[in-house]
């Protein structure tokens, strides 16, 4: 009976609050766009009881869905959304999984503080971190001063307001939630296993690839979609630094949804990215429960 | 000792320079004595003047401060809640959907989560404000809580609560009496995280706020999408100012603490 | 002859006695997981003051029964009673049973006497009275001064001893103990038993021991349950359970034996003898009613009880002939391995008691064993 509380209030408050507005985007991508408010219609009518529910339910149509297939825009949003991710995902990796490597080969003694440094940036505002590269990377910014004193370049580089901005500004906010898992299964690698590697032949590079990689593959797996899985539906990131042709789907649903008060078209588009993220979430979960398991 | 390679000497150097330079130059340039944040043209603090003369940003802040208390604070317990059902609880019918609406919450985009809470508000008829944000930040900083706690769990050694039934106790009072205390570091760290996502978020409060509740993010995000403004920055360090403290606080504590440990425990062999 | 009918009266024996009500009774207890069957219909009674031993191998179902006498675990079939009464829904904290656990579980957060002082206060005792049974706890273990230390700030016998002192600060009237030495190093280990010994000797509460190490068992039960796959395969005081094994599985569990496989040619007055090799006489031990002239048996014989000699000894009803394989000496004592000529080996202990032998044996030479017919017992396959 006391299970069954302790279980049922987490449960109820999640599936109030988690689960049960996914059906409403669902529901709602399937209505039709109104001139009222809310700006869609049949709308719930709560005081009917049930009969009200079930009203709400009916008339539904692909409408939407249509929609979202014949303008280009959609279609080209989510491919450039999962391209900015995929490469934005790999960079973060690659300036994660060294910086985890040497956190990892660091002495006993610092490692608190590499630590406490890699989740500051986590503690401080994410807003913030994106809006500090805006003065940088700006035409007159601070790189391009920079570059052009040293002579490097004669003409500012146009860096903000492109994809290269969204890239930079991905990598440098997700560079702890990378760094972190990978740091953690590294951390957990006996150094012996390498000894005993190189005792065996291995080359220093080969016992790397041999025994270091592979038994940090768990971190990176769990980092990569951390990073991945946000990314894809990032909107603060293209806002702030991409441009006017920096096509992102969480800056597409936003405008949707603000701009345009098309609640239907923006539930669509909802469904349709989550729909294409469902995968990476539950492998996510999988990868999640995994480790979770092997920890016990 | 061990001694770091030259390699990982250079990618840690260029690693953390990569995280902290930005951050450094946004501090700088609030004490710039000019408007543009490209440009030094000499020290003042006269932005932080006008940052606390600015009576919309100090609402914001009051607004975002009384949302981040109120939803941590829930957050913290339905989130160990959740994690003691994640970890105790065995089999239940609905497992694993439980556990994917413990998960799919870290990853998921926010606009969704912002998009799917405001549907709902607005289906049900609750007037966005104060309360709707705080429902939307517990859902979401409630399985952060979770992780963290469950992490926690994972490692706690069962025969502790077994002890404390042996010894009389209640399932409640065995939690209330050993469990908590001894988890208690993990608990809050798991209400600090709630408290920071809660102050940070930007989407899902633009979507779940009304207009008496505007949020310090909104407010920033308005200010910014125009262009660097030095306001910003006298803002933003002073955010960063608190986390730092509180972070290198945090963790002096906790160094500290293990340091006494491993005295006593030396002292404990003797 | 049985030890326990020529002892005198006064010896702790409520096993013997008929009259005597157990405070523990297992009644045809099966515990299941799916298809896994931990206990399989098991039954006995522990009598109280008892000092009783549970040893098996891990897995065995020792741990099991412990659980669920703390009320840990239900039996899926069968009744436990603890003092005559059923305590199948009596919940962990309802018991008059408190338990020792293996890793001790000393609430990391309280102080040594706040540890102790737990239970007393579940119990809403005056606190005077709480101070004055942590003090006297806190004596028997011979903890006065680290009362205000916190677990990870003593050493771990004296944790061990906290978690002692706290189990028995509610005077359960059964205490179980799950490995209680386990964690200790050998020295310690030795001393605790008999430190152990002691405290259940002077508190009068009964107690029940998990333990897999046999000399553990052997040091401090009244008497030993030895287990396996979730039956009790023989339930003795320690002497028996090691001179007279009921089955080769005991007989082989409980220290060092040889194992001797043969055909029972004759059994007589309690005694059996088997052919076991050719070229080697018969050899005679103790066998119980069971045994039948014509069956397969194997004779156990300790190898401390045999005897080593480098010509064949006469007047002796047991002779083994061979040669020397090994020789292990072991400080106390000397361990020789001898070869037969059919190949099998047996071991042979003597102890030194002198420093220097007066004549060495060495690898490869020709010997003689012998042993009484008492020393060994003829068992069934």
């Amino acid at each position: 009976m006391k299970r069954f509380g302790l279980i049922s209030v987490p449960y109820l408050w999640l599936l109030a609050l988690f689960l049960v507005p996914f059906l409403i985007v669902l529901k709602i991508s399937l209505s039709d766009t109104a001139l009222a408010i809310p700006p869609y219609t049949p709308t719930l009518d709560i005081s009917q009881g049930w009969e009200g529910i079930k009203a709400w339910w009916i008339a539904l149509d692909l409408e939407n869905y249509f929609w979202l297939a014949s303008d280009d825009l959609y279609w080209k949003a989510y491919l450039s959304s999962l391209k900015i991710a995929i490469i934005s995902t790999i960079l973060t990796l690659m300036v994660g999984y060294p910086i985890a490597y040497g956190m990892s080969r660091a002495p006993d003694e610092w490692r608190p503080t590499l630590m406490m440094l890699i989740i500051l940036p986590f503690w401080t505002s994410f807003l913030i971190r994106v809006y500090s590269w805006k003065a940088i990377l700006s035409n007159e910014g601070l790189l391009n001063q920079l570059l052009m004193y040293l002579g490097v370049i004669q003409e500012p580089l146009v860096i903000l307001n492109t994809n290269i901005a969204v890239y930079i500004g991905i990598v440098y906010t997700y560079l702890p939630f990378m760094v972190l898992p990978i740091y953690s299964a590294l951390e957990r690698l006996d150094e012996s296993l390498l000894e005993a590697a190189e005792d065996l032949g291995c080359s220093r590079l080969k016992a790397f690839w041999l025994v270091t990689m592979p038994l940090s593959k768990q971190g990176i797996i769990a980092g990569s979609f951390l990073v991945f899985i946000p990314a894809m539906g990032e909107f603060v990131i293209p806002a702030l630094l991409g441009g006017s042709k920096t096509l992102m789907i969480g800056k597409v649903l936003w405008e949707e949804f603000f701009s345009n008060r098309d609640w239907p078209v923006a539930s669509a588009v909802a469904v349709v990215l989550l729909l294409l993220l469902i995968i990476p979430i539950v492998l996510f979960q999988r990868n999640e429960e995994k480790q979770r398991e092997a920890e016990k | 000792m061990r001694r770091l390679s030259w390699f990982n000497t250079v990618s840690l150097t260029l690693g953390f320079a990569f995280l902290y330079i930005p951050m450094i130059i946004l501090i700088t340039y609030s004490f710039n004595a000019g408007k543009l944040v490209t440009v030094w043209s000499g020290f003042s603090t006269k932005w932080y003047g006008e940052l606390f003369r600015n009576e919309a940003f100090l609402d914001a802040a009051w607004v975002t401060l009384k949302v981040a208390v109120m939803s941590s604070s829930i957050a913290t317990v339905l989130g160990t809640m959740a994690a003691y059902v994640m970890v105790r609880a065995g089999r239940f019918p609905g497992r694993t959907v439980f556990s994917g609406m413990i998960y799919a919450p870290l990853v998921m985009p926010e606009v969704i989560t912002g998009l799917s809470l405001l549907l709902l508000f607005i289906a049900i008829g609750l007037d966005r404000g104060v309360l709707t944000i705080v429902l939307a930040h517990t859902t979401f900083s409630m399985c952060f809580v979770s992780v963290v706690v469950s992490s926690r769990l994972v490692t706690f050694d069962q025969s502790l609560e077994e002890a404390a039934l042996d010894l009389g106790c209640t399932g409640f009072e065995a939690f209330r009496l050993v469990t908590l205390p001894i988890i208690m570091p993990a608990v809050v760290s798991g209400w600090l995280l709630a408290f920071t996502l809660s102050l940070d978020d930007l989407v899902i409060a633009s979507f779940t706020s009304g207009p008496s509740s505007t949020t310090l993010p909104i407010k920033i995000f308005s200010a910014v999408r125009l262009g660097v403004s030095p306001e910003i920055n006298a803002l933003s360090t002073i955010m960063i100012g608190l986390v730092t403290v509180g972070v290198i606080g945090a963790s002096l504590t906790s160094k500290r603490s293990i340091a006494k440990r491993q005295k006593d425990e030396q002292e404990a062999i003797i | 002859m049985s030890d326990a009918a020529t002892a005198p009266v006064s010896v702790f024996a409520p096993w013997e006695d008929a009259q005597a009500k157990p405070l523990i009774q297992f009644q045809n207890v099966t515990k299941r997981w799916g298809d896994f069957t931990a206990i399989d219909d098991l039954s006995i009674d522990i009598y109280p003051e008892e000092f009783f031993a549970l040893l098996g191998p891990s897995g065995c179902g020792k741990t099991t029964m412990m659980r669920m006498l703390a009320g840990f675990e239900t039996p899926t079939e069968g009744k436990i009673l603890i003092d005559g009464q059923d305590v199948a829904r009596i919940p962990p904290n309802k018991r008059a049973v408190n338990m020792m656990f293996q890793s001790y579980a000393l609430f990391p957060h309280l102080s040594v006497a706040e540890n102790i002082a737990f239970g007393l206060k579940r119990d809403k005792q005056p606190k005077d009275k709480i101070e004055a049974r942590v003090e006297e706890m806190l004596s028997l273990v011979q903890l006065n001064k680290f009362a205000n230390r916190k677990p990870h700030q003593i050493s771990g016998g004296q944790r061990q001893r906290v978690a002692l002192a706290r189990s028995l600060a509610k005077a359960p009237k059964l205490l179980l103990l799950d490995e209680p030495l386990g964690a200790l190093d050998k020295k310690l280990r030795q001393d605790t038993q008999f430190e152990l010994m002691d405290i259940q000797e002077k508190t009068g509460t009964t107690f029940v021991i998990v333990t897999h190490d046999q000399e553990e068992a052997m040091t401090v039960a009244s008497r030993i349950a030895v287990m396996d796959h979730g039956k009790i395969i023989q339930v003795d005081t320690p002497s028996k359970i090691y001179e007279e094994p009921k089955s080769i599985y005991v007989a082989d569990f409980i220290g060092d034996v040889n194992l001797i496989r043969g055909n029972v040619t004759k059994t007589s007055e309690g005694h059996a003898s088997i052919s076991w090799a050719e070229g080697q006489s018969e050899l005679t031990g103790i066998a119980r009613s069971e045994i039948e002239a014509g069956a397969v048996a194997t004779l156990a014989v300790r190898p401390e009880k045999l005897s080593i000699y480098t010509s064949r000894p006469k007047d002796q009803t047991n002779v083994i002939k061979g040669k020397v394989l090994d020789i292990a000496y072991l400080g106390n004592m000397s361990t020789y391995v001898i070869e037969t000529a059919s190949g099998e080996t047996i071991k042979a202990q003597v102890a030194n008691t002198r420093r220097i032998q007066r004549r060495q044996i060495t690898w490869e030479e020709k010997v003689w064993l012998s042993f009484t017919d008492t020393a060994g017992v003829v068992l069934n396959q």
